[in-house]
């Protein structure tokens, strides 16, 4: 099976919600065929190292098979959340994006049907 | 009129305070002409129940939430006529006050005195309660300047005061899905303990909490998830049926959208582990759960179920957390980028370790990077032309905050070439811890405002 890489925002959608120091990132699927790739490719270690430059304490991937839909949970990723942090995004509200823009490995005619937006 | 049968209606016009004031009406029109049900709207974060508590210090008619008048002036009328309940949580620090600010509304619009309730129980500030927060956050406790300690009330009081009789039902700090289960548990009748209908309830509560979060709100990404009509979303209702199931709808004739996928995002919204999502209710379980499309912006969601209510309430403390100063200068053209980082390192040269400063290129990188600038420090210059340059820190005393401003101000004449822009602003900041505590020591009740003209 020939795989390509693509970033996750053909795959899936996602919003990102806080409480305290602790961002929950959903991650859910076009259709099972992308769910699929998900489980797979978008792992707790993966999305660990994608977010290591905020130094997470612990990353947790809860699955929803009945939403083909998971949920990540990133504990000490908010530079302590509303009360400290400094950043704009206090919140960050914007997280779920840099989620979607991990590349992962699919099959290419998966790939190949997928929605996309301009380069 | 409703009956025990007839799905319990419940619909919602706010998601916070600062949400559009407009979105009652199509509500209202649309549980009009469905027989009733219950409008509620969530108008209180974490931090908005401190700033309502610093109102009410100054003011001991305010304290709640300020748009009000925006919210139920337009509706009541119509919520009186058509047997719509209205429940709320803009009582925020004030209940009392907003229940006479709305009898007030009801005498200048000449209607019929509505019958008021308002919740009371959840601010704990006898110096026991302070005293049992104490034990519980330590003793750091003492050394913080409270504004306001409230236990999160749940669905309990709500539904007595419905079945008394009550119109409109004024809340402080409640759990947000139990403005949504208090209508439900009078509607039906459930025991206290009926915890997976109350679990099911509770995610219908959760779905509508947000307000148009599940009916095309902050859902939209052009050319992957469009939405049609966002600048007039319509807010969303919940059809509950007697096993607390439910199917979430929106209000006739607007825009937005409610589909498979709108109801998903915000069901994930803010949980941790979906087999335990807990409220003062019931620890809701949804890691079973899946949506149908019914079409016609309609999705049923099942699934869901409930397990035993945590024994203690949460508690959110707010108290004051020093000063936040911001500070902002913008480059644009040749070496733009290398302009506003220069710009960051002379502030934080002249700054020294006065204050942890965060340093972001907006425009180049902001949001995404990280307090320490990590992030910033790892990605090279890309000779971005357009990057407006922010400082940032947060200090307890406000003159030493205060020297950010005059930094980045100062650049306008100090700084490298072409800076142009500046805003500063220094603004006092509200933190938060929480804890739980005996649901006994929140004396949580209600009582029906006495009819005045």
């Amino acid at each position: 099976m020939t795989t390509v890489n693509v970033p996750l925002y053909r795959l899936a959608h996602s919003r990102t919600g806080d409480k305290g120091d602790i961002s929950n990132i959903s991650l859910i699927a076009w259709d099972a065929e992308c769910y699929a790739v998900l489980l797979s490719e978008a792992t707790e270690v993966r999305v660990a190292q994608w977010f290591g430059y905020r130094k997470p304490t612990r990353v947790t991937r809860y699955v929803l098979p009945g939403l083909q839909a998971m949920n990540f949970v990133l504990e000490g990723v908010l530079d302590g959340g509303v009360n400290s942090a400094l950043n704009l995004d206090a919140h960050g509200k914007g997280l779920s994006f840099h989620l979607l823009a991990l590349q992962v490995e699919a099959p290419a005619e998966l790939a190949a049907r997928l929605p996309d937006v301009p380069a | 009129m409703t009956t025990l049968h007839s799905p319990c209606l419940v619909g919602c016009a706010t998601g916070f305070s600062g949400d559009r004031t407009d979105g009652a009406p199509p509500v209202v029109r649309t549980l009009a002409a469905r027989g009733g049900g219950t409008l509620i709207f969530e108008t209180l974060a974490e931090r908005t129940l401190a700033l309502a508590q610093l109102a009410r210090n100054q003011d001991p008619e305010a304290g709640y939430e300020p748009l009000l008048d925006d919210l139920v002036g337009p509706v009541l009328g119509d919520c009186l006529r058509h047997g719509i309940d209205i429940v709320s949580n803009f009582g925020a620090a004030n209940p009392p006050a907003a229940a006479r600010r709305i009898a007030a509304i009801a005498a200048e619009q000449g209607l019929p005195a509505p019958r008021i309730a308002v919740i009371h129980g959840d601010a704990l500030d006898s110096p026991e309660q302070r005293a049992l927060l104490r034990q519980r956050l330590g003793p750091e406790f003492d050394r913080l300047d409270v504004v306001s300690a409230n236990a999160y009330l749940g669905a309990e009081e709500i539904a007595q005061a419905l079945r008394a009789g009550a119109q409109v039902v004024v809340a402080g700090r409640v759990a947000d899905p139990s403005l949504t289960v208090g209508p439900v548990l009078a509607h039906y009748g459930w025991r206290a303990d009926d915890w997976p209908r109350l679990g099911r309830a509770t995610m219908a509560g959760h779905l509508l909490e947000c307000g148009t979060q599940v009916s095309g709100g902050y859902f939209a990404v052009p050319g992957l998830k469009d939405v049609p009509g966002l600048h007039e979303t319509g807010f969303p209702i919940a059809e509950i049926d007697a096993d607390g199931a439910c199917v979430i709808g929106k209000a006739g004739n607007t825009g937005g959208r409610v589909d498979a996928r709108t109801v998903k995002e915000q069901l994930l919204y803010e949980v941790h582990d979906p087999a335990r999502y807990l409220t003062p209710d019931v620890v809701a379980d949804l890691s079973q759960a899946g949506v149908t499309e019914l079409g016609g912006d309609r999705v049923a969601v099942h699934g869901i179920t409930g397990h035993a209510r945590p024994d203690e309430l949460k508690v959110n403390v707010c108290y004051r957390g020093g000063w936040l100063a911001e500070a902002e200068i913008s480059y644009a053209g040749v070496q733009a980028e290398a302009r506003a980082r220069l710009a960051g390192e002379i502030v934080a040269r002249r700054i020294g370790s006065a204050m942890k400063l965060r340093i972001d290129l907006i425009g180049a990188m902001s949001i995404l990077a990280d307090d320490g600038g990590a992030m910033l420090g790892g990605v090279p210059d890309r000779h971005r032309q357009d990057v407006r340059l922010r400082v940032a820190a947060r200090h307890d005393d406000r003159a030493t905050a205060e020297r950010v401003l005059r930094e980045v101000t100062a650049l306008y004449c100090c700084g490298p070439a072409g800076g142009g822009g500046v805003r500063t602003s220094l603004r006092p900041r509200l933190a938060t811890l929480s804890c739980t505590v005996p649901r006994e020591i929140a004396a949580a009740g209600w009582t029906l405002q006495e009819a005045r003209r």
